[in-house]
This record gives C-alpha cells, sequence and structure tokens, in this order.
C-alpha cells in the first residue's frame, strides 16, 4: 500500500459568516490509511471546516478547492459526499432511538426489492458489519437500548456499510468512559490498516497522541501547525501552545475593579441528569462571588457549567440534589424562575434563539419581559411608559436597529444579545449570570459586551461569566473555577491564570 | 452590517418606516378589507337582502355564540394550545341548563351562575392535565369532547328538553328596550350604537394623542384617518339598521363588551403580554419567570366558562336543549381563528381577528344560504376560504 498518497487535499479554504471570519485561507491533507487528529478550541473552526468537506456548506459558499481521489470535487450536500465515501458522526448521534440497530444502519439505503425490505439480507449484512466493529448484539436489538459507547460503534458500523473511505468522528469520545474509548481508538487503528482514513476531532489530547499520525491545530479560523507524529508522540504543551497562542492585546476594555464583600455563595450544588438518572451532572459544587466581582467559569463544552446556571436560576435543568445558595449571608429560596429571580438572579442563556427571545416578537416586547410588572400598573400595561424602557435600552447599550418595533428574529446575534441583556438589566438583578455572552458575535460586538459587563461590576453588581474562550475569560474576569466532568477542578485569580495553566487543571482531572 | 437605516433624508425614513408598518399590519387590515369585500360582494348578489335590517339582526343572533368561544379560543391557541371540547362543552352546558331550569324550577340566574362555574371547571379540569402533566392539548380535549357529548346524551335522557321560560330565552332573542317609542325605529338602540362608535373613535383619537406626543407613531395619518372613518360609519349604519328593526340585540351587547374586554386583556394587561410569549417561546417565557403552566391552566378555565356562556345563548336561542347542540362547532370556532390570522405554533393572533374571522364565515354562510346554495358547496367553500387565509399566512411569513 502506498502510504504516502494523498486522498484528500483542502487547498486555501475560506468561509465567512455574517460578521466572522471562520476560515481563513485553511489548507488541509490527508494521506490514504491515517489518522489525522483536528485539535483547536471551540470556536477555532474545526466543525466549520469538516461541514465544508461534508457538503454541509455547499460549494460556492465557500472560497478554495477541495480535491478528493485526485479530483476537485463540488459536493452540493451530505449526500454528495457520503456517495463518495466520506462520512462524518457527529458528537450528538444521528439514530433514531425507536428503530433496530439493522434498521438504523440501512436506514435510507434499506436492501429491498420494488421497495420491499429483505429482512434476512438486512440482518446478514447487520451481522457482519458489527462482526467488523466488535460489537456483540443482536440487529432486532432496538438502539434506546445500548448505552452510548454502543451507539457510536453502530454508527460506524452504518458508515461501514456506505463503503467509507474517509471517516470523519467529531468528539467520538467525549461521552464514553475508558474502555469504550479505548476501544473505539483500537477500531480506528484498524481501520488504518485497511486502508480507511480518518479525521478524529478531539479535545483529549492525551487519546490524540495515542493514535494520531498527524496533528493539525486550527485557532482563530486558521490552521496554525501541522505535527508529524511518525517519529514519537508530540509533546502535549506543544500542541497547547499552538492551540491557545495568541495575543490579548486592546481586545478587551480596561478595568478597575472594586471588590466587595460575598454576595453569593453555593454550597454542595447537585444536579443529575434529567433523563440519564443516575447521571450527576453537576457534583458537589461549591463557590463564591463577591460584590462587583466579575468570576469566570472556564471548561470544556459538556464540562456542566451552563447546566449548573440554569439548576441555579430555578431549578431550570436536570434533577436537584441538594445544596444550598446564600446571598449576602441569608439563605435564599432558588426553587422556581419567579423565585431566583426575586432573589435577585438573572441568567442570560447560551442559547438566545430558544431561550432567551420571543423572536417573532418585537424588542419593545422583549426587553420588559422578565420585568413586566415595571412596566405595568395594577396588571394594565403603560405602553408608553414600555416604549420609553426600550428606546432607553436600545439607546443605552447601543442597540442598532431603526426601531424598536423591529421583531427580535430580524436582529443580527450582537443585537439579539443586547436585547437579552437588555431584558435581565430591566429586571434590576444584583447577580447577573451570563452563559457564553459572546458566542457566534463579532469583534465590534464583542467590545461593547464586554464594556457593559465591565461597568455592570463597577456599578456593584456580581457577574458570573460561563465562556468556551479561554482568552475572553482572561481578559474580563476577576477569579477563576475550572470545571470539568462536573466539578469544579480549579480556582485562581485571573492575573495569575494563563491558558496552559488552565488547559492542563483540565487535563489533569481527566480530560 | 447591523446599519440597516443610514439614509440621513426624513423621506426616505418615512418611507421605510411606511413599508414596514405595511408589512407589520398587511394581516389586520387584509381581513378587515376581506370581510368587507365579502360583504359588498353578498349584499350586490343577493340583491340587497344580507344588509336587510331583519336579516343583518340574524346574522349577529347566528353567529354569537361561535364569536363568543372564538374569543376564548383565541388565547388557547396564541399560548400554543388547541381545544377542541367546545362544541361538545356547549351541548352539556345547554342541556344542564334546560335540566336546571325546565325539570328542576331552578331560578334562571342561579341556574346561569352554576352553568358558567360549570364550565369554568370543565376548562379548568382540562387546563390542568394539559398544563400540569404536559399531555397534548390535542388529546385531552378530544378526550373532553368525547366525554361530555356522551354526557350531554345521558343528562338529556337522548330527549330534547324545553322550552324555557321567557325570561331565560331573553338571553339570546332579547333586544334592548325602546324607551322612547319614537316612530319605526328603537331609538335608544341607535344611540347605544352611536355612542359606542363614538367611544371607539374617542379613544383612537387619544390613543394617536399619546403617541404623537412621545414620538412613537407608527401608523400613516392617512391610514389612521380612514381606518377609523370607516370603522365609525360601520357601526353606526349596523345600529341604524337595527335599531329601524327592532333594536340592538341583548347578545349585541354581550358580544361587544367581551370583545372589549378580552381585546383589553390581551393588548394590554401583563397576563395577555405573558400569554402571547408562552405561545412565542415557552421555554424563553419560563426562563424570564413568567409561570407558564398557571397561566395554561387559566386559559383553558376561561375557554370552558365562555364555552359555556355560548351554550346558555344557544340553548336560549333554540329556545330547547337537544342532544346534537353544539356538534362540530368546534371546527367552526377554530376555522374562525386561524382566518383571522392566529398561528397554529401560538404567539400570533388577535382578538379582533379572531371575531372578524367568525363575521367572515358567518357572512358566508347567511350568504349563500340566501342564494340557495347548497350545504354540499357551502362546506367545500368554507374549507377553500380558510386553506386561502392560512396560505396567504404562510407566505407572507416566508416572504418578509
Amino acid at each position: 500500500m502506498a502510504v504516502s498518497e494523498t486522498i484528500l487535499e483542502m487547498r486555501n479554504i475560506s468561509k465567512t459568516f455574517p460578521g466572522v471570519k471562520a476560515l481563513d485561507n485553511v489548507s488541509f491533507s490527508v494521506r490514504r490509511g491515517e489518522i489525522h487528529a483536528l485539535v483547536g478550541e471551540n470556536g477555532a473552526g474545526k466543525s466549520t471546516l469538516m461541514k465544508i468537506l461534508s457538503g454541509v456548506y455547499p460549494h460556492g459558499e465557500y472560497e478554495g478547492d477541495i480535491v478528493y481521489e485526485g479530483e476537485v470535487k463540488a459536493f452540493r450536500g451530505i449526500a454528495d459526499s457520503e456517495r463518495e465515501g466520506i462520512i462524518i458522526i457527529h458528537q450528538e448521534l444521528a439514530l433514531v432511538p425507536l428503530l433496530s440497530i439493522a434498521e438504523n444502519i440501512f436506514l435510507g439505503k434499506e436492501c429491498a426489492k420494488n421497495g420491499i425490505i429483505d429482512w434476512q439480507e438486512t440482518n446478514r449484512r447487520t451481522r457482519e458489519l458489527l462482526e467488523r466493529v466488535g460489537l456483540d448484539e443482536r440487529p432486532e436489538t432496538k438502539v434506546m437500548h445500548l448505552g452510548l459507547g454502543k451507539q457510536q460503534l453502530v454508527e460506524i458500523a452504518k458508515a461501514l456499510s456506505r463503503e467509507v473511505r474517509l471517516l470523519i468522528l467529531d468528539e467520538p469520545t467525549s461521552s464514553l468512559n475508558e474502555k469504550d474509548s479505548d476501544a473505539l481508538l483500537e477500531l480506528l487503528r484498524e481501520f488504518r490498516a485497511r486502508g480507511i482514513s480518518s479525521i478524529l476531532i478531539s479535545h483529549k489530547l492525551s487519546e490524540v497522541s495515542k493514535v494520531a499520525d498527524n496533528i493539525t491545530v486550527l485557532r482563530d479560523g486558521r490552521a496554525v501547525s501541522t505535527l508529524d507524529c511518525s517519529a514519537g508522540p508530540v509533546p502535549e504543551d506543544r500542541v497547547i501552545r499552538d492551540m491557545v497562542g495568541r495575543s490579548l492585546t486592546d481586545r478587551y476594555p480596561p478595568r478597575e475593579p472594586r471588590i466587595g464583600d460575598t454576595m453569593f455563595e453555593v454550597r454542595g450544588w447537585t444536579v443529575f441528569h434529567p433523563i440519564d438518572q443516575d447521571r450527576k451532572v453537576v457534583d458537589n459544587v461549591s463557590f463564591h462571588l463577591r460584590r462587583g466581582e466579575v468570576l469566570g467559569i472556564a471548561g470544556l463544552m459538556g464540562a456542566g457549567r451552563t447546566e449548573l446556571a440554569m439548576s441555579l436560576f430555578g431549578r431550570s435543568y436536570g434533577r436537584y440534589a441538594g445544596g444550598e445558595a446564600f446571598i449576602a449571608g441569608e439563605k435564599v429560596d432558588l426553587s422556581t424562575v419567579p423565585a431566583a429571580i426575586n432573589a435577585g438572579l438573572a441568567y442570560a442563556t447560551e442559547d438566545r434563539k430558544s431561550y432567551g427571545l420571543v423572536l417573532d416578537q418585537t424588542i419593545r416586547r422583549n426587553v420588559p419581559l422578565a420585568n413586566l410588572e415595571g412596566v405595568a400598573n395594577s396588571g394594565v400595561i403603560d405602553r408608553h411608559r414600555e416604549g420609553e424602557v426600550a428606546e432607553e435600552y436600545r439607546r443605552r447599550i447601543n442597540i442598532k436597529t431603526p426601531t424598536i418595533e423591529q421583531s427580535a428574529v430580524n436582529l443580527s446575534g450582537g443585537n439579539q444579545q443586547k436585547v437579552v441583556l437588555s431584558k435581565w438589566l430591566f429586571a434590576d438583578p444584583d447577580i447577573l449570570i451570563l452563559d457564553e455572552p459572546t458566542r457566534g458575535i463579532d469583534v465590534g460586538a464583542k467590545f461593547e459586551i464586554y464594556t457593559i459587563i465591565r461597568d455592570l461590576a463597577q456599578s456593584g453588581k456580581s457577574i458570573i461569566v460561563i465562556s468556551s474562550e479561554m482568552p475572553e475569560l482572561l481578559g474580563i474576569t476577576d477569579r477563576l473555577y475550572v470545571m470539568n466532568k462536573g466539578r469544579f477542578v480549579g480556582e485562581l485569580p485571573t492575573a495569575e491564570a494563563t491558558q496552559e495553566k488552565i488547559m492542563s487543571m483540565i487535563i489533569k482531572a481527566g480530560g | 452590517m447591523d446599519q440597516t437605516i443610514t439614509s440621513a433624508r426624513p423621506e426616505a425614513a418615512d418611507r421605510t418606516r411606511n413599508q414596514h408598518f405595511w408589512r407589520a399590519n398587511m394581516r389586520e387590515y387584509g381581513i378587515l378589507i376581506a370581510l368587507v369585500v365579502i360583504m359588498a360582494f353578498f349584499q350586490f348578489a343577493t340583491g340587497g337582502i344580507l344588509l336587510r335590517p331583519v336579516n343583518l339582526t340574524n346574522l349577529m343572533l347566528q353567529n354569537s355564540y361561535i364569536v363568543i368561544m372564538a374569543v376564548g379560543m383565541l388565547l388557547v391557541i396564541v399560548s400554543g394550545h388547541i381545544d377542541l371540547s367546545v362544541g361538545s362543552v356547549l351541548g352539556f352546558i345547554g342541556a344542564l341548563a334546560a335540566v336546571m331550569i325546565v325539570q328542576w324550577h331552578v331560578n334562571f340566574v342561579l341556574a346561569a351562575i352554576v352553568c358558567l362555574a360549570v364550565g369554568a371547571a370543565i376548562g379548568a379540569a382540562q387546563g390542568y392535565w394539559i398544563a400540569y402533566f404536559r399531555i397534548p392539548s390535542f388529546i385531552v380535549t378530544l378526550a373532553g369532547m368525547l366525554v361530555f357529548k356522551g354526557l350531554t346524551l345521558w343528562l338529556l335522557a337522548g330527549q330534547s328538553v324545553g322550552p324555557f321560560p321567557p325570561t331565560f330565552q331573553l338571553i339570546a332573542s332579547g333586544f334592548l328596550p325602546d324607551l322612547f317609542g319614537a316612530e319605526g325605529i328603537n331609538l335608544f338602540s341607535l344611540l347605544v350604537g352611536l355612542g359606542f362608535a363614538v367611544l371607539l373613535l374617542y379613544l383612537a383619537i387619544r390613543n394617536r394623542r399619546q403617541e404623537q406626543r412621545r414620538g412613537l407613531v407608527e401608523e400613516p395619518f392617512a391610514v389612521f384617518t380612514i381606518k377609523n372613518a370607516l370603522i365609525f360609519c360601520a357601526i353606526a349604519y349596523m345600529s341604524y339598521l337595527m335599531a329601524s328593526f327592532r333594536g340592538l340585540p341583548n347578545v349585541f351587547i354581550v358580544m361587544a363588551l367581551l370583545i372589549a374586554i378580552y381585546s383589553f386583556i390581551a393588548n394590554r394587561t401583563t397576563v395577555g403580554r405573558r400569554i402571547y410569549a408562552i405561545g412565542g417561546n415557552e421555554k424563553a417565557a419560563k426562563l424570564s419567570g413568567i409561570r407558564t403552566e398557571r397561566l395554561v391552566f387559566l386559559t383553558f378555565a376561561n375557554m370552558g366558562m365562555l364555552a359555556a356562556l355560548a351554550g346558555l345563548v344557544f340553548a336560549a336561542r333554540l329556545n330547547t336543549a337537544t342532544p346534537k347542540a353544539g356538534l362540530g362547532f368546534e371546527l367552526d370556532v377554530i376555522a374562525a381563528v386561524f382566518i383571522g390570522g392566529a398561528s397554529m405554533s401560538g404567539g400570533v393572533g388577535t382578538i379582533v381577528g379572531a371575531v372578524v374571522g367568525a363575521f367572515i364565515m358567518g357572512v358566508m354562510n347567511n350568504g349563500m344560504s340566501i342564494l340557495g346554495i347548497g350545504i354540499d358547496y357551502q362546506q367545500v367553500i368554507k374549507g377553500l376560504v380558510l386553506l386561502a387565509a392560512v396560505i396567504f399566512d404562510v407566505y407572507n411569513k416566508n416572504k418578509a
């Protein structure tokens, strides 16, 4: 087998979203029978690159060329790339839980004659495929009865049934235990021996260095380096440095923190997963927050940060299983959202569209939603006051729109975020939890939001910022907690923190 | 990229604002214009029968119970749910009223109060499962539809019960008294109608003045003038027509009050705002501190009460309670709300729109009957109108 033969070459790929350059001139190539790891921080452009490769962003929506098996390809959708043997397995598995393993594997490609399914053939081929991926289950077993590790294998078996030549795995082991992870990685090695190439996207550098032949590091939409592992594993420090190394000058407003007494304290907060009743999503978390302080919670996606925040905010996530909260030394009831708001809490969600805004309604109606009494007299809305409030926030935090009668759905991400912030500012909380406040927002709007956060803190509010962008946390917070797998695994003043320190805290805690 | 409007010239800004206004409100004016066009068409096609005082009065009476229920249904649909049981509840309450008044000789005022309370309790019982146990409203109210259809049969023992005492019949067939005794016209009714028209005009002008003072005017002046002139003339003219027959029907007053009260609740109160927010995005509403379960529960209780009121009106109008009363009414009510511009997914719709939707259906029923069009074609045409109205909505939304 010609080991050096190139199966895929992505040349000078650029992709722009409104306001954000997601990929900037990225070149990336994979050889036949190679495991190529793609690493980078959240938002570095890994998923975007893979979506371009698999045709989710069709030809014409990006610049550059995809050369696959020696030909320039113009994929118009996933069907096109699948036909060529490029198969992507997403972090959130795309299986139908109520269907059997066999039905899932052959979904859309049923072994059928004239529309009538040949079950014997289906089951025979399923058994063959399951054997190849080392899954000892009957083809008739429903997918809902399988654990995540086994489901992952079903996905891979499905890929094999479509004659995969290039397998893309997006964070395949993020929810697997060690044994399942090892089995999966072993499977990738077997595929390598048979000439199937894999692209492995992962945050777990330890396993990346175990199996990868090459590691490409993406940062801020650029390919920073490609590290060759054939001469032996590349040190993790080196990879981390490439992942995070960038300067922080002038991207954050200058701050003069005035930090007071402890305002908010949480002890032993524990939350179980809403469906998987035995899984602790937040495990015995304790922390405190001072008046005028900006506190950051760092961690990877799925660390449990959003779940912690939503659980604190009126038990809006999962099943509460213990823990107490204190505001200014007094124990407070946070068992419902109205109670939490009453206690002085606000939570601005990471998912503006699903949880933050009533998209079809105007700015004027969205802004007072968390404090309707503030624009009403004994239950009757004072429309003029309502308009004035919306207008005031439009000016004060610079929501760029011709009129407050604009529907929220028509605003850009940054302006939608400002509407969500306005809503909570009008509720006048003491403690604001901001979950990914700048996700999907362009650089200019980010700076404005940082400035709002700074001003709020200086006016005496206490703020918790959850963010997956570490430079942001380092730029705008006073103190940091590091969260991993539902637990707080470290605490440090931002002045002493570096991205390397945070990353190594996460990795030491078990990736 | 965020800057949508950079124009310095005021006319250009005005034009954009006007365009924006039209896009946002096209549906509301569209439905009113559609009603006017449909009425004009039938007035012409029936050779003027449609707007004869006696026919107009009948039109009001025939559609009153649909309008009453459409008001409640609008809130249910805006909150993102549906209520299929209203027709059966209407029949059941009519039966209950008949049994109490005719067979047990209960005082009719007391009976009416009990009936309204029972209606509210029925709505509350259904709302309880929908709001707190998250059973889909389609299923709960489908069950309710079957249950109350059955209970109606049981209560009436399969027979019609009637007639009601004349005082009870007045709910549906009474008219405002003729206090002045003028020749050929119920002057008091005319004055009430005119007073109502003047009041609406005054409120509209006052509101616009306030908006002007605060610089929040949205509606172009020409639109404002034409719209309010039209509404004023329409109400005045209809009052005149009805006054020249027997006067304003009591039911008309009840409807006008309900429309006014519920419009106010929907548009101007925190409760209304919250119902729209729930339908628009329940998760966001919940995270904004809105007690979504309680509001959905109350919305259904309210629907039950209005269905009971409609049941009383319907029974009083027929002067008897029959096991078949209310059959299929839920579909007319739901159709009226959707023709009136409400969205299946919730969060969108107005009380006035639903009422206009109900009258569009009513005028078509009435007009086609006068023209002697068979019930078969009537159904087909009504179905197509419903479909067309919703296609128009979806098309507009996609274009915007």
